[in-house]
């Protein structure tokens, strides 16, 4: 093995738009591997300077340390409708709404369907792990049916909870947003799809086309009780079952 | 095949193994070191096999892995 590095090219390194802050995630969880994705898709557009990241209320409501971008912390749920707001006061910025499925698909679900409705040009990330995990692993509308949460210890029952809320399959039905889709992080394809796909949503607004959405399925494997790579084999064999990967809507 | 080779930050890994599982060389294993946030850092155990591929470095949830790939006469 040559161990000059002057024989050797560097050809991955951290993204320039990154502060070289360490997360606070758990071990393995995938809301890193976004962080990574992000940035690396702010360097590629060329976009920091006039990108805002509102970071929400959970797991990554630090997210305003990790990007060397203008950020704003918002209450819980109500990413989607500050977004719309700094969006609407200066459309020359580039607006990513990054929010987990507790604050999406749950408190924030009125701001964030009609943000949709009203084709806000914005990107929206939204985060999909099952489960509330910042504040101990309660369960989410977004939780699968007999899974195991502190709060529905013996398994989400349908009859007392009702059922995993496919988010995305409703923004899907309103006629203004440009690109609705649901992705993966299991494996590095999978990781490379979510790549493209966020380029493109950024790409999107840049481009002033619209609204777009992509629902990245992820671990959390403190609250899930896994191991990290048993997490990512749960999401290839139970969870993808129930929240189907690919495109939903693409009108770019 | 190109020589690669990995860099880990042992202060950012935090040990959760997916990089491990991503290599397809077999290149990396955890070292049985703590780092001083007391998590059990990888390492690389066959860096000889390393293509530079960035599979681990794609899966790193903490961008603890810098990769480099031997350079290619034109």
């Amino acid at each position: 093995m040559p161990t000059d590095l002057d024989s050797m090219v560097k050809v991955f390194s951290r993204p320039k738009s990154l502060t070289e802050a360490r997360s606070t995630y758990c071990p393995g969880c995938q809301h890193g591997i976004l962080t990574r994705i992000i940035g690396q898709t702010i360097d590629e557009l060329n976009i920091a300077e006039r990108t805002l990241i509102i970071a929400p209320v959970g797991c990554s409501v630090f997210a305003y340390l990790w990007y060397r971008c203008d950020a704003v912390q918002v209450a819980h749920g109500r990413a989607s409708a500050v977004a719309t707001g700094i969006k609407r006061a200066d459309p020359n910025l580039v607006v990513l709404s990054y929010q987990g499925d507790g604050d999406f698909a749950s408190i924030g679900t009125a701001e964030s369907i009609h943000a949709a409705n009203r084709g806000e040009n914005i990107t929206v990330i939204f985060v999909n792990n099952q489960v509330y995990g910042m504040t101990g692993g309660e369960m989410a509308p977004t939780t699968l049916i007999g899974q195991k949460t502190t709060t529905t210890p013996s398994g989400r029952d349908a009859a007392m909870f009702g059922y995993p809320i496919r988010f995305s399959e409703m923004i899907a039905q309103l006629d203004a947003p440009v690109y609705v889709t649901r992705q993966a992080l299991y494996d590095t394809k999978r990781i490379m799809d979510a790549t493209k796909a966020i380029k493109k949503a950024f790409t999107n607004q840049v481009e002033g086309k619209g609204y777009s959405l992509v629902e990245v399925l992820a671990t959390c494997p403190t609250n899930w009780h896994m191991k990290p790579v048993d997490a990512s084999r749960h999401v290839v064999d139970v969870v993808t079952k129930v929240y189907p990967l690919g495109d939903l809507v693409d009108r770019g | 095949m190109p020589r690669g080779m990995v860099v880990i930050d042992k202060e950012r890994c935090k040990g959760c193994g997916l990089c491990i599982a991503a290599c397809p060389q077999k290149v990396l294993a955890y070292s049985g070191q703590l780092n001083h946030s007391g998590y059990n850092v990888v390492h690389t155990e066959h860096p000889e096999a390393c293509v530079g591929c960035t599979f681990c470095a794609l899966t790193c949830p903490d961008i603890a892995i810098e990769v480099y790939r031997e350079k290619v006469a034109a």
